[in-house]
């Protein structure tokens, strides 16, 4: 039951965006969130937004499941609008009682909005299309540079996917003392915000402790299996680009150039 | 030469107080010998406490020695050169079937062992595939861990054990947390490797049903051997086994109670079949016993090779 | 008085492709004083039907009523019904929290709202029960072996003082010496107690020597509900099941199938024995 709530819901199935190398995938995500940020025209948001249709189409991934990042920041999302389209001073096109909409503040609202919903959609591609391990694979591999300058990345990486592992079997367990205390009286739905972080106490303590034995257990079987941290160790799916990657990289790099050309032509 | 050899082992811990001080120690093993030769089925049996989890962590240099020497195909665990080699040669499948799983996907996981000692990409695959195959667990390779069931899952982790190639596998209670089915099945895994691929299995565990088919069985009791023998030799000591807070076989345990009761019965029944033949009188081809059962499983399904054939005629000229 | 279940249903991810029937119109009464064993492979539903008794999980579709009362009604109070009906869940010892062993017995009791000298009586009474040595009371959790831990867990629900006990899978993980101290506790309780008592496990050694009623369940539903030796006699349906009979229940049908007349519903190694021995002059030795 818990092993369908893995991070950003990888969807099985087989595409031109699935089979690129995770490492283009994770940069390619990084362009688009900051081109987002870079155009500031209705041109350039138009070429937002094709490009984000073709990585869709691209994807084979169904639209009600890339909707469905939409929902958890549907109302933040009302929020900024409303924010936007009655805060911002200016030319006043409409007006209800004290609230006053300018133009600005709609222009800017809509910009807004476009710009939440496309990065949200934007960065669902790539959780849709990347499994969890490819996702610390990448990261490891771009990381790696970082080495020069001492920082632990093969640890970092390692520490990551356990804990991307273990995350369904804490959750798992998290029910189930739950459960037993309820069983025992344990009331976690009061309102009264002291007694909800004290009825916290019969639950986090145990998931710790439990938390605990599992990290000791799980050292003990990678020392068995004899793990020695990074050094010396090979890898069973190493990441390698492809043609098909140098080929993105080349699309990725022209979008970019693309939304710079938006911003000071228009 | 042995495949483990342990000479006057004594393995103290260090009691701490609240603060972490050192405050005492507690003796878990107090003077062990024992030998195992290669291709052996070895049980130990003991209840919890009796040390028996301690020896196993020797076996693969979790632990230390206190005093005396432990030998690994060889190798000195005390020797901090062969730390690693005796790892990879005396595999160790732990109780709790998540805690050893590090990969989020089955085939990952198998291959974790290999990309630790510098496998070749391609060499992993190979052996993964192998490992897989062996434990009967590659149709599920590519899926999570969380969808397997708890037998499912420590065949997955004998499977990671065996991608290293070891010489030997160590199971610590690898079954006190599964359900009956789950226990069958990794037992006759482990069986399956053993017999088919030589490679030495020692079981601890205190399900007795599970050492039945052992070679050897040691007893553990306060950080001793208790007892050691065959398992006939062993569960025919029924008053001795439950001293030693263990149970014998409910076969066994009538065969007793029918004893005292006055009735000739042999002293070392093991399966109902042994009992109703001696209750009874045996009927021709009828009676099973755990070597016959074993000759029995070793002649069906697979086809004869002829190593295999030259293994059953010298199996079958030592059963006098 | 006791409870009532009627033709229930429980259906997990309800309304996704992943709908699973783990409970599939059951019914059954359960009284009180009665030591009942409930066993089925994992999967059966037997979890989730436990969980259903005390209010932990709402059935998608039938009643339950406990002492006459639906526990969905709008007035009933389902505090009450989980003291009332006491849940030990596997594992028991993961739960353990507090300080010391007295004060997360105390746990359930003050939850009840008693007073802290309440609670206190019934936690001793409790730890009596389960044969906590008094030295232990002020212990951590963490200097307590396995079995006591799971001694004291189940001190903190029967400080609740239920009327029913229902413990999952006691003996799991235990050594043969823990299984036999913790189910002859059990038996113990039982007796001293006047308590409705419900074993769930899979062991059918185990079961078939402490209780007077077996219910078996498969693929969500009640398939035998019955006294065990009634139950035992379906050898070849439980295997289908994934279950198994006694060890002995074996021994006396071989018996049988090689011509000796003997009663194959003999549950533990002493009837056995006798029923062998007063064959005596058919055996061969």
């Amino acid at each position: 039951m818990f092993d369908s709530i893995t991070l950003g819901q990888y969807y099985q199935t087989d595409s031109a965006l699935h089979r690129l190398d995770p490492r283009v995938k994770l940069v390619g995500t990084f362009a688009y969130l900051i081109a987002l940020f870079v155009v500031d025209s209705w041109v350039g948001y138009l070429l937002a937004a094709l490009f984000l249709a073709a990585m869709i189409r691209l994807s084979n991934v169904p639209f009600r499941y890339i909707v469905r990042g939409m929902k958890t920041i549907l109302f933040l999302l009302l929020i900024t609008v409303c924010f936007n389209l009655f805060l911002t001073p200016g030319e006043v096109i409409w007006q209800f009682g004290f609230l006053k909409m300018s133009r600005e503040g709609l222009s800017f609202a809509i910009k807004m909005a476009l710009r939440l919903s496309l990065l949200i959609l934007g960065s669902s591609i790539m959780t849709l299309t990347t499994t969890p391990t490819q996702l610390t694979d990448a990261l490891e591999s771009l990381m790696r540079p970082l080495k020069k300058i001492h920082v632990p990345v093969h640890e970092i990486s390692m520490m990551m996917s356990i804990a991307l592992r273990f995350i369904p079997i804490l959750m798992e367990e998290t029910d189930k003392i739950m459960k037993a205390q309820i069983a025992r009286g344990a009331d976690f739905e009061s309102r009264n915000l002291v007694k909800k972080i004290k009825s916290l106490v019969p639950l986090l303590v145990p998931l710790f402790i439990s938390a605990f034995r599992r990290a000791n257990d799980l050292a003990m079987a990678m020392e068995a299996r004899c793990y020695r941290g990074g050094e010396g160790r090979t890898k069973m799916k190493p990441l390698v680009y492809q043609g098909r990657d140098r080929v993105a990289y080349g699309v990725l790099l022209l979008y970019f150039a693309a939304c710079i050309a938006t911003r000071v032509i228009f | 030469m042995s495949m483990i050899k342990i000479q006057k082992l004594i393995h103290d811990y260090i009691k701490r107080d609240d603060e972490g001080n050192a405050a005492g120690t507690v003796r878990a093993i107090d003077g062990v010998d024992l030998e195992v030769k290669p291709g052996q089925f070895i049980a130990v049996l003991g209840h919890n406490g009796s040390g028996k989890s301690t020896l196993a962590k020797h076996l693969n240099a979790l632990l230390f020695p206190t005093e005396g020497t432990v030998w690994v195909d060889g190798m000195d665990t005390k020797d901090g050169a062969n730390l690693w080699e005796i790892r990879r040669e005396a595999g160790m499948v732990f109780q709790n079937p998540d805690n050893q799983i590090i990969a989020q996907v089955v085939e990952e996981d198998v291959g974790f062992g290999p990309e630790n000692i510098g496998v070749p990409t391609e060499e992993i695959w190979k052996r993964v595939e192998e490992s897989l195959k062996a434990v009967g667990m590659l149709e599920h390779r590519k899926k999570s861990p969380n969808r397997l069931s708890g037998g499912q899952k420590q065949r997955v982790s004998i499977a990671g054990v065996i991608a290293m190639e070891p010489k030997c596998i160590i199971l610590d209670e690898p079954t006190a947390m599964l359900d009956p089915n789950g226990r069958k099945e990794v037992i006759k895994a482990a069986m399956k490797l053993n017999r088919e691929k030589g490679i030495t299995v020692i079981l601890i565990t205190h399900y007795m049903e599970e050492a039945i088919d052992a070679d050897l069985i040691f007893v553990m009791d306060k950080g001793e051997i208790a007892m050691q023998g065959t398992p006939r030799e062993i569960f025919s000591q029924v008053k001795r086994m439950k001293e030693l807070q263990l149970d014998v076989p409910q076969v066994t345990l009538l065969a007793y109670e029918l004893r005292k009761a006055g009735l000739h019965l042999p002293a070392s029944i093991l399966t109902k079949e042994e009992l109703v033949d001696a209750l009874l009188g045996s009927e021709p081809g009828n009676s099973e016993t755990p070597e016959s059962r074993e000759q029995k499983s070793d002649a069906s399904g697979e086809p004869d090779t002829e190593a295999d054939k030259k293994e059953e005629e010298a199996g079958n000229g030592n059963q006098g | 008085m006791g409870i009532k279940v009627d033709d229930i249903c429980f259906l997990y991810e309800r309304g996704t492709a992943m709908q699973v029937n783990a409970l599939d119109h059951v019914s059954a009464e359960i009284p009180d004083n009665q030591f009942i064993g409930l066993i089925g492979h994992t999967g059966s539903g037997k979890s989730t039907f436990v969980q259903t008794l005390n209010g932990l999980l709402k059935v998608t579709s039938g009643h339950i009523y406990y002492n006459g009362e639906d526990i969905d009604g709008d007035k009933f109070d389902k505090k009450k019904l989980r003291s009332d009906v006491g849940l030990v869940f596997q594992y028991p010892e993961h739960q353990l929290f507090e300080v010391d062993i007295i004060t997360d017995v105390m746990f359930g009791p003050r939850n009840l709202g008693l007073s802290a000298e309440e609670a206190k009586r019934r936690s001793i009474e409790a730890l009596e029960s389960v044969k906590m040595p008094k030295s232990l009371y002020k212990s951590s959790p963490f200097d307590l072996s396995g079995g006591q831990k799971r001694r004291a867990a189940i001190a903190g629900v029967l400080a609740m003082r239920p009327r029913i006990l229902i413990l999952d899978e006691p003996t799991a993980g235990l050594d043969p010496r823990g299984r036999d101290e913790i189910l002859g506790l059990i038996a113990d309780m039982k007796r001293e107690l006047n308590m409705t008592i419900i074993l769930v496990s899979h062991s059918m050694d185990d079961v078939a020597r402490y209780v007077d009623r077996i219910m078996v369940m498969g693929g969500g539903k009640l398939l035998y509900d019955d006294d065990p030796v009634k139950v035992f006699r379906h050898v070849k349906e439980l295997e289908d099941l994934g279950l198994a009979a006694p060890q002995i229940t074996y021994i006396m049908k071989l018996l049988k199938e090689r011509g000796l007349d003997v009663n194959t519903d003999c549950l533990t190694v002493k009837e056995a024995a006798q029923e062998i021995l007063a064959h005596r002059k058919e055996l061969h030795v």
